[in-house]
């Protein structure tokens, strides 16, 4: 019966951090659906995968292995996507907003010729009334997003079509307590009577992943710099600012964008969102984008010359100032106080 | 050897210019109230066609572009660059599209033009960043789909080596030909207009543009030249299901588009003399924000 479907990405037999995100929101959803979740584990050496799945609270897990699946190619990994999804008619199908599900999820909806929203920031349940044909709907997914420069904040429903298909990055959703003891149902796929020979179209010559050199996710202090810190040399301050206080060191677009800073430390809506204990942004504005990935810091302290800056309206501490001299001030009180 | 490729290109508004009216009521955007742009990635796309030709002079490049009458922009920019020809798909009853109604029409027209070896594009465009047009004409077309391209490597009978820009890491991968390829903003970014081509190609047209040339010579000159006449395909030139179309086609619908408010929080404001930073990393200090 019309589940909330979660396709989990795996690499190196470990089921990644947003697709258990993802689970997590969907026995949530699920919940007030009165429905139950499903996830789709695909690759090779899948044994015992469903150990890192069931804690999340997934009713099912499809289960499809075999040594062609690993490392994820589209065509073989969206064939066997599609076969489970049509077989088991989900009303919602969640996939992580990486390179592989950016990859993955359009091919899929294009396929099921279904709606499809990316990146969202936030899933609601809601109701719908089309203003043109009179009709109301209930129980669809609102997927929220914000659009055109951050302008706007746009709620995207999918009336007619199923499944409704969104994709979310890491760390946008919260990954809760993981239970033990919950069992899940397992189904196995056989992917041999689903594969083809023209879904190997595309051969892995050479991989090399490299592990992430910046955690932001995983940081509790961020000093992140935005395009008004100026120049890449001006973010030795803030690396400096970092080292001192036990921190990492974030960007905004504006600043990755100018190559002030790489973009694994982009923080927004389409670079990492993060949830630390404090979050200092040095010239940083404080467009939509860049608050979806950091406005649910425990503590925000802005650092701005121009003291309308949106970023001050969800500041805890706004300092209306050069972070320039405010930046060495803050180096040099903390060392003083901190002994 | 040489290759025939698509390029799809598209005309985004400059999304870091939005003023209060360029949105509609019904939540889609006024394009013309904004300034356009080529997209950033689709150059890079376009750059990446062109080496090829570079290698393989008797390349056509063939530019792909939807939208409203002054999307023509993009196929003279790319003809600048030394593409050799365009089409501009463009018709009221295209609009209000989503991505899965746009692949749908632009795969009708690669169909149309038909008899190609690959096809490129950007990876996403900046109005939307949602990066699935691609993918979605690719499994249109019965493509296969190789994404975050940072470079063609080398391109050969039926087959193609490309380096793929992955969040963690790179890729290479060889794929069949045809097949559709997006490329990521990390690639070599495009070459500058060339000024030859840019006198020779500045007065092509469209149909449509040249009903606005009051001017009868140079009306006249243009149409007498098949070189300066930039094809447009309507929904009449293809061969669409009109439910698959346009607003109708699409089944992603805004249900609403809120303008960003600021929620004020209760900050507190400080300035920068040393005795408030002072005070303020006391604080952090003694509330164990800190250490």
């Amino acid at each position: 019966m019309n589940n909330i479907c979660v396709y989990c990405e795996i690499d190196g037999g470990i089921v990644s951090d947003v697709s258990l995100e993802l689970i997590s929101k969907a026995v949530k959803l699920a919940a007030e659906l009165k429905c139950e979740v499903e996830a789709v584990a695909i690759g090779s050496d899948l044994k015992n995968i469903e150990d890192q799945i069931s804690p999340y609270g997934a009713h099912i897990i499809h289960i499809s292995d075999d040594k062609r699946l690993y490392p994820y190619t589209t065509l073989p990994h969206s064939a066997i996507f599609e076969h489970i999804l049509k077989e088991q008619k989900p009303q919602i199908v969640l996939v992580g907003a990486t390179s592989v599900g950016r990859d993955l999820a359009p091919r899929i909806a294009s396929s099921l010729r279904c709606g499809l929203t990316a990146d969202c920031t936030d899933l609601v349940i809601g109701e719908y009334f089309d203003p043109k044909t009179g009709k109301e709907y209930k129980n669809l997914l609102y997927q929220i997003r914000p659009a055109f420069g951050g302008n706007i904040i746009a709620t995207i429903v999918n009336p007619e079509t199923k499944p409704q298909m969104a994709t979310v990055r890491e760390g946008v959703m919260k990954k809760e307590g993981a239970d033990k003891n919950f069992k899940s149902r397992i189904n196995t796929v056989n992917p041999s009577k689903i594969l083809d020979k023209v879904d190997f179209a595309v051969k892995i010559i050479e991989r090399h992943i490299e592990a992430r050199k910046v955690n932001l996710s995983g940081t509790q202090v961020i000093v992140s710099g935005g395009f008004g810190v100026g120049s890449k040399e001006g973010f030795s301050l803030l690396y400096e600012l970092a080292r001192v206080i036990g921190g990492e060191v974030g960007a905004s677009r504006a600043a990755v964008d100018a190559g002030f800073a790489e973009h694994a430390r982009q923080v927004g809506q389409t670079g990492v969102t993060v949830r630390p204990k404090l979050y200092i942004a040095c010239g940083i504005s404080g467009a939509i984008q860049h608050r979806a990935g950091m406005d649910g810091s425990a503590q925000i302290i802005s650092i701005n010359t121009d003291p309308e800056a949106p970023i001050n309206s969800i500041a805890d501490v706004a300092i209306t100032g050069d972070l320039h001299s405010v930046i060495p001030k803050m180096i040099k009180y903390y060392k003083e106080q901190s002994k | 050897m040489a290759f025939r490729i698509i390029v799809l290109a598209k005309q985004v508004p400059d999304t870091r210019n939005i003023c209060g009216d360029a949105m509609k009521s019904d939540g889609t955007v006024n394009r013309a109230a904004l300034p356009a742009i080529y997209n950033p990635e689709d150059l890079n796309a376009l750059e990446q066609a062109l080496m090829i030709k570079d290698k393989y002079k008797d390349t056509e490049i063939i530019i792909l572009t939807m939208g409203p009458p002054r999307a023509a922009d993009i196929i003279r920019e790319s003809i600048y660059r030394d593409a050799d020809k365009g089409y501009l798909i463009t018709d009221k009853r295209f609009a209000g599209a989503d991505t899965l109604a746009t692949s749908y029409v632009i795969s009708k027209a690669v169909e149309k033009i038909g008899n190609y070896d690959l096809i490129i594009s950007g990876r996403q465009a900046i109005d939307g960043d949602t990066a699935q047009v691609g993918p979605q004409t690719a499994e249109k077309l019965n493509l296969p789909q190789v994404t975050y391209a940072e470079e063609i490597i080398s391109v050969g009978k039926g087959k193609i080596r490309i380096k793929r820009r992955l969040e963690r890491g790179v890729e290479v991968v060889e794929c069949t030909l045809p097949a559709l390829v997006t490329v990521h903003g990390s690639a070599s970014p495009c070459r500058p207009k060339n000024s030859k081509l840019f006198m020779k190609y500045k007065h092509a047209k469209t149909f449509t543009e040249l009903q606005t040339i009051d001017d009868d010579y140079l009306n006249q000159t243009i149409r007498n030249k098949a070189y300066l006449n930039i094809e447009e395909l309507t929904l009449d030139d293809l061969d669409c299901e009109f439910e698959k179309i346009g607003l109708a086609g699409s089944p992603t619908k805004v249900k609403i588009i809120e303008n960003v408010i600021l929620q004020g929080k209760d900050s507190k404001v400080i300035g920068d003399k040393d005795i408030d930073i002072k005070n303020l990393m006391h604080e952090l200090i003694t509330n164990h924000t800190l250490g």
